[in-house]
């Protein structure tokens, strides 16, 4: 630090830094987060893609709106594109038209923004289950978990604001479909959908609606929530694995100067320069062949964005229930599947708070869990995993009758019935699995790794030579926690009075037996049984 | 018993082994500790260090070149040009150079930065403390005296007059903002019960523009007819037509099951809405051998020569006819608007 005694003036970057520090601090920041510690592993790199992802959508979108214009002003095509000339289109239509074919580098730009909306939404969902199935969500992470959940609730609605945008043919239909499920919403459904469009569809309003909605208002909520997100990824610092010298009280990795911000910084390279090669040999959206929209006309195998495949499906499956009652008309079979969508992502944001009911565990958690490690929890993702893709290929079922050639309707009950029996089989073989996982774990640190080495013994049996794990890598396996089971308490109490159990509290130790009682978890080797074993026969 | 209360045994012990325990000997599952550091080639031969400082510097060389490559291309190559590059097919030659030398120049810089790290950067794991993220217990206190010093010098609890009204103001004052939405639309009233079809109204072809005569319509095939007056010019055709759009069918009258179809029919020739009952999108697929009509959206399937039924899928109730006939020109005319809404059932729709 310079100061006027000084004879010899600080280096200019020092002296940068001394004025930037006396205004805003930053050497106190700098003190705590230079050298933070980032633990390692693959899967930790998946919330970096949505980051990144996210950021290359933003400067790109940027880009776009110099040149799009959101009205729905109907012109006439007298662009370069030969096939459309002399059409009618809305100005929305015409000026991605003119993005596309007339701005030098405009298509990839749109082709970058797009394809980076794609793997920006199914990032958020890997990295999701990442962190569902480590139980990384737990405290002290609840909250953040529910930013980032609500990151991906935002980001499909941001995504599907911004399709529509082109005011093409696929997206007009798309968002008549959503005028269509707003309609079935009892009393106020119409009102909704006349205040969101301006009068009846399409009217000449809900590009330049959906166009603040998409550019100002759903990303500027949602980069507030990946700013929260990030600054309690550090707050928090991050989970990590089992692992000699990993405990619940440590963070294990390489500092956040020089590894992580080389290798994070380049990471953010990587992912835009793959999507920039992505976005220059794969088209996505070609709005000029799909033309502009007109609400009397519709293209076949028309399929929303992926993350939208899941609402498309439940709607497509979903049984035509109508009830005319007393001159009122209720839509289930359009208002079921508008409920059952949120409903279904609801269940997995709520998730970790009916878990730390259930185990009644109020501690802090930082050591990411192996899912065969929480059978029950694991079970529980795949199944609602399995609910998902299911209906994604409910909402494919065109697209799957024709590829595979197989009847629409077969399919459609094939998704119909499987969206509710296909969970149940999920979690069941998901459980099965990770207490066989965990039983091989078990075999493992009491009688060693399988060498693959075959001794013949004297009296002509052969035998596996068994090889003895590490102490680190018998830590590792043995180091994870387990519950027991909750009891009830007896039913009268010392002094013998009736002891009340509420309801609530008897089905909360239910289902913490379901979690943890005997067949449950498969208990962790004692070291008695592993020296009782280790002193006998040597091997097994 | 709340979920406080839980017993300690029921929990995990905890992993408080801290960092470099000490093995116990009696204890073969205890923590070692972080493994020694395994020093890497680059650490101990200062020539695999040099090698990897040139391809560090090669990979951000090869970023310069492909920028230069951008720039070259964005001049080069003119925005309409089309060429074929196998495997993709035809290209625009920009998009394909210009995404191509972008994405090079952005994964080389990464592709650099990342093997920097992993090779010539420090790769000693360090451990760093945590610590409890909620506050201790004098922290705690000295809060809550703060809060309690703040909450009475404010006034808050004593002068209820003070704070009721506050709140009345200030759950009044959104509502100005939601006032504020009412002429974000129009109200519904019957809009969504009428089209533009009256009686007398010609149906007009919508490839050909023409009034439509009965002999236009063949059997087999599917016609797409629009109200006479309406254009494709005119400010509110989009509206309309998303309610107006008609498709007409020829079907063998001995082969019309519901009679009421019959009776709106014109020898034989039908006109159902074209906007699917179920969410709107326009129905486009038509088998001529079943007179089943498909919505290509999400398949539901209604039977044309059965009062327009749903025979599949998730549509709820029958397709609206508009019950037509022949004026004295000889033109196909409708007899009156649709008798239902047409379209997306609704609340009001009864």
């Amino acid at each position: 630090m310079s100061t006027v005694t000084d004879t010899k003036k600080a280096p200019a970057g020092e002296r940068v830094a001394d004025w930037a520090d006396g205004r805003l601090g930053i050497y106190t920041l700098a003190k705590a987060n230079m050298r933070k510690i980032f633990p390692d592993h693959w899967s930790f790199m998946l919330g970096e893609i949505c980051l990144y992802s996210f950021l290359i959508i933003i400067l790109t979108g940027v880009y776009l709106t110099m040149f799009f214009h959101p009205s729905m002003n109907e012109v006439e095509y007298v662009g370069p594109y030969v096939p459309l000339q002399g059409q009618l289109m809305s100005e929305a239509f015409n000026s991605t038209m003119h993005i596309s074919f007339e701005v030098r580098g405009g298509l990839l730009i749109r082709q970058i923004h797009h394809w980076a909306a794609l793997i920006f939404l199914a990032g958020m969902f890997v990295h999701m289950m990442r962190v569902f199935f480590t139980g990384a969500f737990r405290k002290p992470r609840e909250i953040n978990w529910l930013f980032g959940f609500l990151l991906f609730f935002l980001g499909m609605f941001t995504g599907f604001t911004g399709y529509s945008l082109p005011d093409d043919l696929l997206s007009g239909t798309g968002v008549r479909f959503m005028q269509g499920a707003i309609l079935s919403v009892p009393v106020i459904g119409t009102y909704l959908s006349m205040f969101l469009f301006g009068g009846e569809f399409p009217g000449g309003d809900f590009v330049a609606r959906f166009y603040s909605a998409h550019i100002l208002l759903l990303p500027g909520i949602m980069l507030g929530l990946v700013v929260a997100h990030l600054i309690l990824v550090f707050f928090h610092k991050h989970t990590q694995f089992e692992g000699p010298g990993r405990t619940n009280k440590n963070v294990v990795g390489m500092p956040l100067l020089p590894v992580y911000m080389a290798k994070a910084g380049g990471f953010f390279f990587l992912v835009f320069g793959v999507i920039a090669v992505i976005s220059a040999i794969a088209s996505i959206n070609p709005i000029w062949a799909l033309g502009p929209y007109r609400p009397d006309q519709v293209s076949t195998g028309a399929q929303p964005d992926w993350y939208m495949g899941f609402a498309e499906g439940l709607i497509r499956v979903m049984p035509g229930w109508e009830i005319n009652l007393w001159g009122h008309t209720l839509v289930l079979g359009v208002m079921i599947p508008l409920a059952i969508f949120p409903a279904v992502l609801a269940a997995i944001a709520v998730y970790p708070f009916i878990e730390s009911w259930i185990t009644g565990d109020k501690r802090e958690h930082h050591i990411a869990q192996r899912p065969r490690n929480a059978p029950t929890r694991t079970g529980f993702g795949v199944a609602w995993i399995t609910a998902y893709m299911i209906m994604l290929v409910g909402g494919g079922n065109d697209l799957w009758a024709t590829h595979f050639h197989l009847s629409l309707n077969s399919i459609t009950w094939f998704v119909r019935i499987f969206f509710f029996v296909g969970p149940v089989i999920a979690f069941i073989v998901t459980k099965r699995i990770c207490l066989g996982l965990q039983r091989r774990d078990k075999e493992k640190v009491l009688h060693g790794r399988e060498s693959g080495i075959i001794k013949r013994l004297p009296h002509g049996e052969f035998v596996e030579i068994h090889q003895p794990l590490s102490q680190g890598e018998l830590h590792r396996l043995t180091a994870h926690e387990q519950y027991a089971a909750a009891e009830l308490p007896p039913a009268v109490d010392e002094n013998g009075v009736e002891r009340k159990i509420g309801r609530i509290e008897k089905l909360r130790v239910k289902l913490n037996k379901g979690y943890y009682a005997d067949d449950n978890q498969v208990a962790k080797p004692t070291v008695e049984e592993y020296k009782e074993i280790q002193s006998g026969h040597g091997h097994h | 018993m709340s979920s406080q209360e839980i017993p300690e045994e029921n929990l995990p012990a905890g992993q408080d082994t801290a960092h470099g325990a000490v093995m116990v000997a009696d204890d073969p599952f205890a923590d070692p500790g972080l493994p020694p550091h395994k020093p890497r080639i680059q650490d101990i031969d200062e020539r695999a260090a040099r090698r990897s400082e040139r391809a560090v510097a090669f990979m951000f060389t090869l970023s310069m070149l492909a920028t230069v490559g951008f720039i070259a291309s964005y001049v080069i190559f003119p925005v309409d040009k089309i060429v074929y590059i196998w495997p993709f097919g035809r290209v625009s030659a920009l998009n394909f150079a210009l995404g191509w030398t972008l994405g090079l120049a952005l994964f080389f810089i990464g592709a650099g930065a990342v093997h920097w790290a992993r090779t010539l950067m420090s790769d000693v794991e360090i451990a760093d403390e945590r610590h409890p993220i909620a506050a201790d217990a004098e922290t705690k206190a000295k809060v809550m005296s703060d809060f309690a010093a703040g909450a009475a010098e404010s006034g808050m609890g004593r002068r209820k007059l003070i704070r009721n009204t506050m709140f009345g103001a200030l759950s009044l004052v959104p509502l100005s903002g939601i006032v504020l939405l009412r002429d974000m639309g129009p109200l519904p009233e019957k809009k969504l019960r009428t089209t533009m079809w009256t009686k007398g109204l010609q149906l007009i072809n919508m490839n050909t523009h023409e009034p439509l005569r009965p002999e236009d319509v063949a059997v087999g095939s599917l016609t797409f007819a629009m109200p006479e007056g309406l254009s494709e010019h005119d400010h509110h055709f989009q509206t309309e037509i998303a309610k107006a759009a008609l498709m007409i069918v020829r079907i063998q009258p001995e082969d019309i099951k519901d009679k009421r179809e019959l009776e709106w029919s014109h020898e034989g020739i039908v006109a159902f809405s074209k906007i699917c009952t179920h969410v709107g999108c326009p129905i486009s697929l038509y088998e001529q051998q079943t007179h089943h009509v498909l919505c290509p959206c999400h398949q539901s399937t209604f039977d044309l020569s059965d009062g327009a039924r749903v025979i599949f899928g998730p549509a709820g109730h029958a397709l609206p006819q508009l019950r037509i006939g022949v004026n004295d020109k000889g033109f196909l005319e409708a007899l009156g608007d649709f008798d239902e809404p047409v379209g997306p059932s609704f609340w009001e729709r009864g």
